[in-house]
């Protein structure tokens, strides 16, 4: 197990520069998810840590000690990709074996590791098979059992779930983290989708343009993002975002919202942002014209507008409500977030309680 | 095929269809087997009969096939061939596999490059190079040797051209993989791309062996020496500038084409065989 430090990285692809000097470190044991948009530099800096591409600029450290010249097989991590990259001429147990056959272990010790990671990802039976003969999660499974018996000092996954359909999904998420928590191996893991980020890290890293946006655990990212972009990435259904100002003590609109504010601010153009489950109905509030009504069973999404102002609201249960309709909103101060109109960031205030 | 009945044909028509093509194909396949059969029927029949216009032969015989093999050093031509070809195909595959990987995945300087003068070459058929080549092929000192007939034989820019396509399309992650498995350069190209090679290679090593073992310009040339000639080149010597022995080439080169089916044959189970689903989704 290791610690692993990414130290003003930078890379360059001829004059085009797609990672702008990130630094970040993670403790040795800990699982974190670089998460962004696609494009953001999230693989990029994956590839970087495992030696896939060359670093142009910066440090990345392995244990204290840095590896930027170090060949990939020499770091001590191991990788699962996205399309799994088995090797299709050999048997499950050979596509396992193969970096311990390369690193010259002893027969038996091979068979043993072999052994003992098909037995932790249930692969036993399909040792002899080829990967053609196995579905998406099997051969998911094998990839990261090819990782496991090196037992590397680092993992790295590269949105290792994004072939399998969704419920496959959700069942791999688990394993992968009931894997982590038996081997407790420092993990790197990249990924757009941001519930597997959410329901997964222990810490995220968000990622926009080849720049680190905000580090944190779920739910501090989720309770007091840095900025707009973060905000909006993370959650769903997606943060309302409502433009007004700070204008006694409360936040308006010209849509008639109306949010007590925290003290303190000073009367400026911001944008309020507000999670859909924050928003509520009811008589008194601001008048809504409702436009789209979702029901899922247990909560109903509600889509409403007021003059310019669109909103998606979260509600519990069901309502009696028609497109057309017209309801109050209110919404829930504590979780209100104001950010600056002009640079997006947070505005300085309270962290909601 | 489907079962399903057209919507918009009734079944009579689609036999009628059916046996259009089927008849379209029947033609040609015939039009493909008849000079064979043409051939194998010739090499039965005696020297008089060899320009009668019928199919099977009057009065059958062995004799072209014991003449052929025992009256002349057939057998010795049958194995130079095969030794040629068989050298030539796997040399070439080894080396143009290892270039094909080389110019599909290493970076350096030139690549592009070197990739289109070796294509480039395409263009260029052997008669007009078989003067130069004859010239330094004998500066070499390689003339009426082994060496000559194979070695400027092995280079061949169409293989290298497929196998290059054939690597580009190669996943890029499973050699990623290979990297971090602790793989080098060589190790890769070993272990992972030369079996996953095995169909496209296959489907070359016929072509290359064919084209080496229906070789006749080039051997013609270099190998003056009656010892190195090739089933190609012996079975010209049936004709001479005033008459043709039919029944003794054709004879010959019923012999000739036998390895070659049985090359076909063999290999044609083992493209099958090589066409799995890959690793990847």
């Amino acid at each position: 197990m290791a610690r692993v430090d990414i130290d003003n990285v930078v890379k360059r692809y001829g004059t085009v520069q797609v990672v702008h000097g990130v630094s970040t470190a993670i403790e040795d044991g800990e699982f974190v998810i670089l998460v962004g948009p696609s494009g953001c530099g999230k693989s990029t800096l994956l590839r970087m840590i495992a030696g896939l591409e060359h670093v142009s600029g910066g440090t990345v450290s392995i244990d204290g000690e840095v590896v930027n010249d170090v060949a990939p097989k020499d770091r001590n991590i191991a990788m699962v990709f996205q399309n799994y990259a088995l090797y299709p001429h050999m048997t499950v147990a050979q596509n396992m074996a193969f970096s311990l056959k390369l690193a010259g272990v002893s027969r038996q010790e091979m068979q043993a590791k072999v052994g003992n990671a098909a037995r932790t990802l249930g692969l036993e039976t399909l040792l002899d098979r080829f990967p053609g003969q196995l579905s998406g999660g099997q051969r998911q499974r094998v990839a990261m059992g090819r990782a496991i018996v090196r037992d590397p000092e680092v993992f790295l996954f590269d949105e290792p779930l994004s072939n399998l359909d969704a419920k496959l999904r959700v069942q791999m998420r688990a394993e992968i983290k009931a894997l982590h928590q038996r081997l407790k191996t420092t993990t790197i893991y990249v990924t757009h989708d941001q519930v597997e980020a959410m329901t997964m890290a222990d810490r995220i890293v968000v990622m926009r343009d080849g720049i680190i946006e905000q580090v944190g655990t779920p739910l501090d990212l989720y309770d007091t993002p840095a900025n707009l972009f973060v905000a909006g990435f993370l959650g769903s259904p997606t943060m309302n975002f409502i433009e007004g100002r700070i204008e006694g003590g409360r936040f308006l609109n010209d849509d008639g919202v109306s949010i007590a504010a925290p003290g303190g601010l000073p009367e400026a153009p911001v944008i309020a942002g507000i999670r859909p489950n924050l928003v509520g109905l009811a008589d008194k509030g601001s008048p809504f014209e409702v436009l789209v009504v979702e029901p899922t069973g247990a909560e109903t999404q509600l889509v409403l507008q007021a003059g310019k102002t669109q909103l998606v609201a979260l509600v519990q249960g069901r309502v009696a409500l028609q497109p057309g309709a017209s309801v109050g909103i209110t919404f829930d101060p504590a979780g209100l977030h104001l950010f600056d109109r002009r640079t997006g960031t947070r505005l300085p205030q309270m962290s909601p309680s | 095929m489907t079962k399903k009945p057209s919507l918009y044909f009734s079944a009579s028509q689609v036999t009628m269809v059916r046996l259009v093509w089927m008849t379209v194909a029947a033609i040609l396949a015939l039009m493909i087997i008849f000079p064979l059969l043409w051939m194998t029927s010739i090499s039965f029949k005696t020297a008089q009969d060899a320009f009668s216009p019928t199919l099977l032969p009057a009065s059958p015989t062995f004799g072209n096939f014991t003449y052929v093999i025992t009256e002349v050093p057939f057998v010795r031509y049958m194995a130079n061939s095969l030794f040629v070809s068989a050298t030539v195909t796997v040399v070439a595959l080894f080396f143009h596999s290892m270039a094909g990987y080389a110019l599909a995945r290493l970076r350096f300087p030139g690549r592009e490059l070197i990739f289109l003068a070796i294509f480039s070459t395409l263009l260029v058929s052997l008669p007009v190079i078989i003067v130069p080549l004859f010239i330094i092929v004998r500066a070499m000192g390689m003339l009426n040797t082994y060496a000559g007939i194979i070695v400027p034989s092995i280079f061949n820019a169409f293989g290298i051209f497929l196998l290059r396509q054939y690597y580009l399309s190669l996943p890029r992650e499973i050699e990623e993989a290979a990297v971090i498995d602790g793989a080098g350069y060589w190790r890769i190209y070993w272990s992972v791309i030369l079996p996953l090679s095995k169909p496209i290679l296959a489907a070359l090593a016929i072509l290359f062996f064919l084209a080496n073992w229906n070789a006749f310009l080039w051997p013609l040339t270099v190998a003056s020496d009656q010892d190195l000639w090739v089933v190609q080149v012996g079975i010209a010597n049936f004709k001479s500038e005033y008459s043709a022995a039919w029944n003794y080439m054709m004879a010959a080169s019923t012999i000739v084409a036998i390895p070659t089916l049985v090359l076909f044959l063999i290999f044609q189970r083992q493209i099958m065989d090589s066409i799995k689903t890959s690793g990847l989704k």
